[in-house]
Parts: C-alpha cells; sequence; structure tokens
C-alpha cells in the first residue's frame, strides 16, 4: 500500500475516521466509544504510513502483522480497515449486528479482512505478537510486529510475562502501542491501580522506551521511526492520548468508555469533530 | 487376560517420543518449555532440535500465548507442561488465544490424576478433562499407555486440525497396547468382548479395568472393557452399542466424576439409550500425599476394588430385573 508522510492528509484521515467511528456505534447502539476516537491519530499513522500491508491480498505471507489486544476498541480498528480498503465502508453500519462480521470485539472466526486474531479478554495481545516475532526471527523473515494496548490492560500479570519473554529473546522486530489516556472504567488508572513509573518499568524488563503525543500527527511517525531504527530489543511507545478525543464535551470522561451516543447526541458530536479538525489543521 | 504387559513405562515418556518423532518428520513443529521438560518429556524434542525449542520460563498463560501466535504464522507448536498448569491455570488463554481462533496446537497435560501421589493435592490434576472438553474446536485425549501416548501425540501433531488436549500421567505402568491394534482419534477400542456389563475406562485406568475384567471372569460375569482413549469427540457408537447389549455401563477414571469421562458418557446415554451407570473416579474432592497405590485404592479405583464393585452392581440388577 502507498504510504501517506503529509501530516495534513494524515489528520484528515484520521478525522474521518472518528466520524465514523461515532457513526457505526451511534447506529450499533452499544460499544466503546472512548478509546476509539482517543486512537484515531495512532491507528492512521500506523496503517496509512508505518505499515507493509496490501489490503487487496490481506493474508500475503510478508505482511506485518497487527496484534490487536484490546478487543473493546475494535470500532477505530473496523474503521481504520475500512479506510485503508479492506472491506465496504457501508459494512461498518453492521456492528454488533446478528451475522455481522463486524462482532463486538474482533473475532478470526468472523473471516473479516484484516483481521490477525480473536481479542477481548485483555492482556493476551503481547503473548501472540511475541509468538509471530519469534517465528519470525526464526525463519529470517523481516516482517515487523505492531501490538496495541490500554494502560488499564496494562495490569494483567500476562503483560509482563510477554514482556519479559520479548526481551530475552530479544525481539526487536515488536513494537507494542500503549493508548496511554490515564483512565479505565472504574475510572483514573492512579486510582484504580497505579502504573506509575511506567517508562521506568518496560526499561527494567529490557525494551526500548519511546513517548510521543498520540495526537500530534508528526509526533507518532517519529516515535514509529525510533522503533524501527532500534535494535537488539522490542519497543513501547507509551503514546500519551485523550480519550473521546475530537469531542471536547466528552474527552477524558471515564463514562465513555463504554458507552454509545444516541443519534441526537452523534449528530452534535459529529458537528464537534468537523471543528475541531479545522482547528487541529490550523496547527499543522 | 488376553493382553501382555512388556515393561512398566510412564505416558509421558510415549509422550515424549511422539513429540520427537513428529519433530523429526515435520520441521514446522515447536516445543515450548515451562521449566519443567525433563519432567515432561519434552527434553528428548529439545536436544534433538534446539532452534525449535522455545523456552518461556514459569509463565504458562505466556506459553498459551506464544504458542498461539506461533500457529497463526502457521507453525504447528506443543505446549506442555502439568495439566494443572497447562489445561487450569491458562484456560482463558487456551480458550480465547488458541480455541476462539481455532488454532492447531497441540495442549500437553502432564502428571493428570491422582496417581501423582505425594507431591498432594495441587499438582494432582482431577479436572483438566472437564475444562478442556467444554471448549469449542478442542479435541481430548487421554491415552493407556506409552504406547499409545506416542501413537496419539504423532498422530495429534501431524493429522490433526484444531486445538487438542492430550492428557498423561507420571508413574511407570503396564506398557500393553499391542503393535497390530488399530489407534484412531475419536474411535473408541474394544479391548475385550462382554455381555454382562461394560466398563469404560481412560488412561492409565485401562489396564485396572481389564485386570478387573479377568477377576469378574472368575466369578462367572463376562465384562466388556472399552479404552476410551478420545474423550471429545466421543465415540457415541460404541457407548450406545455397549448399552443396548450390555445395559450396565461403568466409568473408571482418575478424576473428578463431574465433568470428565463419566460425564461424558452419562450425556450419551441420558439421551438416547438410559442404561443403569456408575461412575467410578473421585468424588467431589481434592487429593492429597500418599503413593500411587494408596491413592489409587482409597478413591476405588484400583482392579479389585473395580471387580468387587462391578459385581455388586451387577448382582443387584440382576436380582431387581
Ligand atoms: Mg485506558
Amino acid at each position: 500500500m502507498i504510504k501517506i508522510s503529509d501530516p495534513r492528509k494524515l489528520l484528515n484521515i484520521s478525522y474521518q475516521t472518528r466520524a465514523l467511528i461515532v457513526k457505526m456505534l451511534s447506529a450499533a447502539g452499544s460499544g466503546h466509544t472512548g478509546a476509539s476516537l482517543g486512537l484515531a491519530d495512532i491507528f492512521t499513522c500506523l496503517y496509512f504510513n508505518e505499515l507493509n500491508h496490501n489490503p487487496e491480498n490481506p493474508v500475503w505471507p510478508d505482511r506485518d502483522r497487527v496484534i490487536l489486544s484490546i478487543g473493546h476498541v475494535a470500532p477505530v480498528f473496523y474503521a481504520t480497515l475500512a479506510q485503508a480498503g479492506y472491506f465496504e465502508k457501508s459494512e461498518l453500519f453492521t456492528l454488533r449486528k446478528f451475522g455481522s462480521r463486524l462482532q463486538g470485539h474482533p473475532g478470526l472466526d468472523s473471516r473479516l479482512p484484516g483481521i490477525e486474531t480473536s481479542s477481548g479478554s485483555l492482556g493476551q495481545g503481547l503473548s501472540i505478537a511475541t509468538g509471530m516475532a519469534i517465528v519470525a526471527k526464526k525463519s529470517s523473515s523481516d516482517i515487523r510486529v505492531f501490538s496495541i494496548h490500554g494502560d488499564g490492560e496494562l495490569q494483567e500479570g500476562q503483560i509482563w510475562e510477554a514482556a519479559m519473554a520479548a526481551a530475552h529473546y530479544n525481539l526487536d522486530n515488536i513494537t507494542a502501542i500503549v493508548d496511554l489516556n490515564g483512565v479505565q472504567i472504574d475510572g483514573p488508572t492512579r486510582e484504580v491501580m497505579h502504573l506509575e513509573p511506567l517508562a521506568a518499568k518496560w526499561q527494567a524488563f529490557g525494551w526500548n522506551v519511546i513517548g510521543c503525543d498520540g495526537h500530534n500527527i508528526s509526533g507518532i511517525l517519529n516515535a514509529f521511526r525510533q522503533a524501527r531504527a532500534n535494535s537488539g530489543k522490542p519497543s513501547v511507545i507509551l503514546a500519551r492520548t485523550i480519550m473521546g478525543k475530537g469531542i471536547k464535551t466528552i474527552e477524558n470522561d471515564h463514562h465513555w468508555h463504554g458507552r454509545a451516543p444516541s443519534p441526537a447526541e452523534a449528530i452534535e458530536f459529529l458537528c464537534q469533530i468537523e471543528e475541531i479538525f479545522r482547528d487541529e489543521l490550523a496547527k499543522i | 487376560m488376553i493382553y501382555n504387559k512388556r515393561e512398566n513405562r510412564p505416558t509421558r515418556a510415549g509422550f515424549g517420543e511422539g513429540l520427537l518423532e513428529a519433530g523429526l518428520q515435520n520441521h514446522h513443529v515447536f516445543a515450548i518449555g515451562a521449566d519443567i521438560t525433563a519432567s515432561v518429556g519434552v527434553d528428548r524434542f529439545a536436544q534433538a532440535f534446539p532452534d525449535r525449542f522455545v523456552s518461556l520460563g514459569i509463565a504458562e498463560q505466556n506459553c498459551a500465548g506464544v504458542a498461539a501466535g506461533m500457529a497463526l504464522m502457521d507453525k504447528t507448536p506443543v505446549f506442555t507442561t502439568y495439566a494443572v498448569f497447562s489445561a487450569i491455570r491458562a484456560t482463558d488463554q487456551i480458550r480465547i488465544s488458541i480455541c476462539y481462533n481455532n488454532l492447531h496446537v497441540l495442549i500437553g497435560g502432564a502428571h493428570a490424576g491422582i496417581s501423582v501421589g505425594p507431591d498432594g493435592a495441587t499438582h494432582q490434576a482431577l479436572e483438566d478433562i472437564a475444562v478442556m472438553r467444554c471448549l469449542p474446536n478442542m479435541t481430548v485425549l487421554s491415552p493407556c499407555d506409552a504406547t499409545q501416548a506416542s501413537i496419539l501425540t504423532r498422530m495429534a501433531i501431524l493429522e490433526e486440525k484444531g486445538p487438542v488436549y492430550l492428557r498423561f500421567g507420571r508413574e511407570a505402568v503396564a506398557d500393553f497396547t499391542p503393535p497390530e491394534l488399530e489407534t484412531r482419534i475419536g474411535k473408541a477400542q474394544l479391548l475385550q468382548p462382554g455381555n454382562h456389563l461394560t466398563l469404560i475406562a481412560t488412561g492409565h485406568m485401562v489396564w485396572e479395568a481389564l485386570k478387573a475384567a479377568e477377576m469378574l471372569s472368575l466369578k462367572g460375569i463376562n465384562a466388556r472393557v472399552i479404552n476410551m482413549h478420545t474423550i471429545k469427540p466421543i465415540d457415541t457408537d460404541a457407548i450406545l452399542k455397549a448399552a443396548k447389549e450390555t445395559r450396565l455401563i461403568i466409568s473408571i477414571e482418575e478424576h473428578q466424576v463431574s465433568g470428565g469421562l463419566g460425564s461424558a458418557i452419562a450425556e450419551v446415554l441420558v439421551e438416547n439409550c438410559p442404561v443403569r451407570m456408575e461412575r467410578i473416579g473421585i468424588p467431589d474432592c481434592f487429593g492429597e500425599s500418599g503413593k500411587p497405590e494408596e491413592l489409587l485404592d482409597k478413591y476405588g479405583l484400583t482392579a479389585e476394588k473395580i471387580a468387587r464393585k462391578a459385581e455388586s452392581i451387577y448382582r443387584t440388577t440382576q436380582i431387581s430385573s
């Protein structure tokens, strides 16, 4: 797939993705709005700039692999896949409906193009990425594996089992991305279960730690570049994000973790997205 | 007795042999180590194919996930540790990362059953069949001796598709299955004909059932003996044929009587051909330390106790009919 490098073009795609997320969640009547909106810029940079992939041949053996460990952000994942051309955008509005390939949490058995694994039970994705990266190294393949995590998800012990293994085998073909929005269902992570000092934790586990502003397109591209240039260790990108980014009235409100907008709210949200896109574009 | 015991060998040795052979035949086979590699029979593979052995330490949840990742890259991983850790500790990872993805991964459950002995309750897997057999896409195997463990391990790796759970034991037990005995996954083995009652056993209990049948024959009772080495998919035809022809089914397993072989058989019987049934196994309790023979005796899992119980139930059914 041709890579897009112009930050203005990438920002445009990510705000289109946000609009799709609001529309599809409103049509579904349930689902996870907050983190999906917060990850739109990172997903856009990943799929439209960083990844080696081919939406016309989703099972191309030499493609980079994306392991979505946090299955609940399926809306941003599906919307990005549709934007990249894996399937028709119209299918997005079947999200969570009976018979749909767009399961509430991704299911490999749905055979939706672009899905690499089922996910929804938190903490499992980094292990899967590790297994893939080990095989890639052993077969001298230069494919890369990206895994996407939430900050609350890092409370799962399995994440740290996998972190230990990926560093032990020097899996520099892994890039883990953490959506550092500071919130989870019960409230702020610092109240529910403190994660800091997070960078020091990953460093102590033997990882190359990269920080970035998860809403600054150039910053995200730069973080990916650093991960690509790194060798000998797996990389983790700690991306500071705002849950609900793009809709001022719900930003950082953890009540929007697992809520979908009503049709009336959706109309209002789409106006806000339009407005904030113009503001953000002016900053580039 | 029509079967001869060649020697005593642990089924884990058979598992190790089968894994080694599969590794020789197919270079996409990988083994994952969870620290107790030699104890569970994976050491021979690890020595023969160091490039295809991945040590992950004491981290079973990660082992199951790494296996899933390898299978997604078209390898055939084998993840083996004590059954209490593979089947039970990593259940959610097996459910989502392996079974929901329907990946061809062999999960080895070592040290299964009460015969683990002195290690005590924490290390005696008595619930693994129950947990593994209710997972969609999963096949559940339980070989009766080392020879069969080797055969089923090889078949599970080289011929099956999707996830497979294979449980095996620690102790050296009778190695008796003759080379000419056909072993097919999903097909129960009729080891001994009989028309008065049927003993359906799995794992180490198959040899005990054969010995029990010999004792029963001295009392004029002809017991049929079936080796149910595949618990899922269960061989419904063999169960129903036995039910129709003998009217009394006794299940024998080193596992809780709830959820394991006995339950699987009962499900078939109650829906198709309800007959008198008795389940011999662990009666909803935890194990304890002791010599294997002491523990087997306590729970009625020796040939003598099985024969005594079978005779008593058989006589009662004769009086009531
Ligand atoms: Mg969060």
